[in-house]
């Protein structure tokens, strides 16, 4: 929001279009990132569900994708995580029965992926 | 021609009210002006109005789905009095910052403590500054024309925003005078319908009403609200000419009486204007030039328009039914607002009148007009009619 | 009823009614109860919020999270509004000047409900509008910081009824919400919980889809001020269920209904502990505190155990 609309360009009582937000990202509030592990997820959506933020996208795999045990997991399937939203609050590696998602530090994250 | 009806004030607000038809009504009885929605409630009953009638549990609830129902697309009107008002004042101050036509009827009735159900002013004059047109009817028949002109007003384009039409309780809501109702279909066509432009139902058109608004944005959002209120003038003016080609009346700002060479002048709002016109005739009848400016729009007010109709007068005396403690009393504060800008500005003075429904008579008009014409004035103190002691 | 699989493609999938980028504290529950809860209705919904902390994360002008029709007006009449949308969505149906369907939503914190906003909720729900309520209860004014409200539990610390030299925190247990639902007899009462996404998506489609008013009432447990590591948001909701703190439940049509029943209820100890605002009660002489607690939950839940057997409606 660079450019701020004076009194005659806002809209009338205020009124918005829907979904604005996506345009904030509350990424920059992440002190710890979720490092998911595809390998070791079943695709059971407690993560998914459970993400306060919306962050964790799903789609829809025909073909499957492969996850905990080299299985292929069909239907609807976890992506990676969004992290322009997520703000890292750990309940998805909290909660997730397979621990395939771990909390680390952003800054060791940071370096971790410079690294790659 | 209409047809002349021998009803009240609140009959003649119900009357409006059935012919606007509107989707909805939300209210909640208080005196005086629950007769108004015990009429419209019988026209429910009967399948008169295609309305849906919600009688809620309070004040607060009453506007707050009128503003549901609004926001929603409905064309929605409500009515209260009074303490009612008091209680629902919350959501009439959030009403016109979301830009929401609502009309509502309020009949005047004196704000507790102590307690009393009759007419004075002091409820519709503690809320003036939150941005509500607002109307103010002499007699039944204002009160139905005036109830068909705010929906218009209000729903108006350059406008949108929320109307009131006040009337004085008892003396106006209870009593019976002939009213002169215009056809249906000329009314129904005058009204027309509310557009669904902003309906919340619409949801194709997916939106949000009502966010948090922060510092970086409140006040265009609240300049943009008082620019609004600038253009009611002129579509007042516009739609007043619409509704006088089915009438045959005008619709001005404000009515002057016997104004033209009149060397003293009386303000005075909503009922007892038809007081002062009956002592202004008695003393025309003996020679004494005066007479009368009675203000029917206030909010906005026409602060340029009652100068240049004032500006020849030399004394005015303006009379308030309600106080506004240790400040000038509401309607002299307008005045003398309005006639600062005079290179020669009249003397004046301010009357309390009225106050918890206690009656005013033209032998009380006519003591202040001598008072005004003797020239013994204090600008600064306010004076007291009918008050012992 | 669908699979965790079908929900998660309604609350996060292409058709999202609750999108990213609002403002709740991390580790809020409210996202994933509010997403849940719009993704159960197969209509659009229209939503009007109650002042709270949902309405101010969620509406920070120019940015909105809503991709479904949203009002907020002030914080005691999220229900009298409603009342007024679903009235005004009669008569424009009625008229043919709107055709599509719509369920109705009215959402408020604990303190919009119990408290401020008890007498619109009442009066809508004795006027029997088609709409539901959602309460998202944190047991306090969590927006403003932790005042206390009708229910907020006893013992708790909260910085109107603050723990002192002679105060051990609130000393009044809360109201019973769903109770006093449902003595208006409205077809439609539920209580559930954060964590249970199962149960809460069940519970607010048999809302949605009541013949008439519907209340859901869901804890909130609140990473902020009940001061638990953003984490553990979905552990304090189960562990409220496993101690019977918070009882799943509903009253459908006057019957109640107990739909998880812990067979080895935790003592109330395990929920307490690791909150702020319990902190206190673990002090050697506040254990009476904890004693008093404990017997009332179990006191509750024989209560409804019994209501349950016995089969009256209420």
């Amino acid at each position: 929001m660079s450019e701020r609309k004076n009194w005659q360009e806002v809209e009338l009582g205020a009124q918005l279009p829907a979904a604005t937000s996506l345009g904030y990202k509350t990424g920059g509030w992440r002190v710890l990132r979720p490092i998911f592990d595809p390998s070791a997820c079943t695709h059971c959506m407690i993560c998914v569900t459970y993400c306060p933020d919306m962050a964790i996208p799903v789609a829809k795999s025909e073909q499957g994708v492969a996850g905990k045990g080299g299985r292929v997991y069909k239907g609807v399937v976890r992506l990676a995580t969004n992290l322009d939203y997520c703000k890292g609050c750990g309940i998805c590696a909290h909660e997730c029965p397979s621990k395939a998602i771990t909390m680390m530090r952003e800054e060791e994250a940071e370096q971790a992926s410079c690294k790659l | 021609m209409g047809v002349r009806k021998a009803i009240t004030g609140a009959q003649a607000s119900a009357e409006a009210m059935r012919q606007i038809n509107p989707d909805v009504v939300a209210a909640y009885p208080i005196t005086p002006q629950t007769p108004i929605v015990e009429e419209f409630a019988k026209y429910v009953a009967d399948g008169v109005v295609d309305t849906e009638m919600v009688a809620v549990e309070s004040e607060h609830s009453a506007m707050s789905a009128v503003v549901g129902a609004e926001t929603a697309g409905a064309r929605a009107m409500s009515a209260t009095s009074s303490q009612g008002l008091a209680l629902m004042w919350e959501v009439v101050a959030a009403t016109p910052g979301l830009r929401l036509p609502i009309v509502m009827s309020l009949v005047n009735r004196t704000i507790s403590a102590p307690i009393n159900i009759h007419c004075d002013h002091s409820d519709v004059m503690g809320l003036t500054t939150l941005g509500w047109i607002q109307i103010f009817s002499e007699n039944a028949q204002e009160v139905y024309e005036n109830t068909l002109l705010a929906i218009r007003v209000a729903e108006d384009n350059r406008v949108q925003l929320p109307a009131m039409v006040n009337q004085d309780g008892f003396i106006t809501s209870h009593a019976v005078e002939p009213v002169e109702i215009f056809d249906d279909a000329s009314v129904q066509r005058f009204v027309g319908a509310r557009s669904l432009d902003r309906a919340l139902l619409d949801v194709k058109q997916v939106r949000s009403v009502g966010p948090l608004v922060l510092p970086d944005y409140l006040f265009e959002f609240k300049r943009a609200q008082e620019e609004a209120m600038s253009k009611v003038f002129e579509v007042y003016r516009e739609v007043g000419a619409e509704l006088g080609a089915i009438t045959g009346r005008q619709y001005p700002f404000f009515e002057t009486y016997q104004t033209e060479d009149a060397e003293a002048v009386i303000v005075v709002l909503n009922s007892a204007a038809g007081t002062t016109k009956a002592a202004i005739d008695i003393m025309r009848a003996h020679g004494k030039k005066v007479g009368l400016l009675k203000p029917i729009l206030f909010r906005p007010f026409p602060y340029a328009e009652v100068r240049e109709a004032l500006k020849n007068v030399p004394v005015i005396g303006v009379l308030d039914r309600s106080m506004a403690f240790g400040a000038c009393a509401p309607l002299y504060a307008e005045l003398r607002n309005a006639l600062w800008a005079l290179d020669k500005r009249p003397a004046m003075q301010s009357y309390i009148y009225g106050l918890g429904g206690r009656d005013i008579m033209t032998t009380e008009i006519e003591g202040v007009f001598e008072e005004l014409l003797s020239g013994k004035l204090d600008s600064e103190h306010q004076r007291y009619i009918g008050l012992r002691g | 009823m669908p699979t965790l699989q079908e929900i998660a493609w309604k609350t996060d999938g292409p058709d999202i009614r609750f999108v990213s980028g609002h403002r709740m504290c991390s580790g809020c529950g409210i996202g994933a109860i509010v997403k849940t809860v719009l993704a159960a209705s197969d209509k659009p919904v229209v939503v009007v919020n109650a002042t709270g902390c949902l309405e101010v994360v969620t509406t920070t002008y120019p940015f909105t999270s809503w991709n479904t029709p949203w009002m907020h007006l002030t914080f005691e009449n999220a229900a009298s509004v409603a009342s007024g949308i679903e009235a005004a969505y009669k008569a424009l149906k009625r008229s043919g000047k709107i055709t599509d369907d719509v369920n109705i939503l009215a959402i408020g914190g604990d303190g919009g409900t119990y408290d401020i906003g008890f007498q619109a909720l009442s009066g809508a729900l004795e006027r029997r509008h088609k709409f539901m309520y959602l309460v998202y209860d944190n047991e306090a004014y969590m927006n403003t910081g932790d005042q206390r409200s009708g229910a907020t539990p006893f013992g708790a610390n909260t910085t109107t009824v603050p723990v002192g030299k002679v105060s051990f925190g609130k000393p009044q247990w809360r109201k019973n919400l769903v109770e006093i639902a449902a003595a208006h007899r409205i077809p439609y009462v539920a209580q559930t919980a954060a964590h249970s996404i199962m149960d809460l998506y069940k519970k607010a489609q048999k809302g949605f889809n009541a013949d008439g008013p519907a209340v859901l009432a869901v804890l909130q447990p609140c990473t902020t001020n009940w001061a638990f590591d953003p984490s553990l948001t979905m552990q304090y909701s189960k562990l409220a269920v496993e101690t019977n703190f918070w009882p799943l439940y509903e009253v459908e049509n006057g019957v109640v209904h107990i739909n998880v029943k812990p067979s080895n209820r935790k003592p109330i100890e395990e929920f307490l502990k690791g909150q702020t605002r319990f902190r206190h009660l673990f002090k050697p002489e506040n254990a009476h505190v904890i004693v008093e607690m404990q017997k009332m939950i179990d006191d509750e839940w024989a209560r409804l155990l019994k209501i349950e057997e016995s089969g009256i409606q209420f």
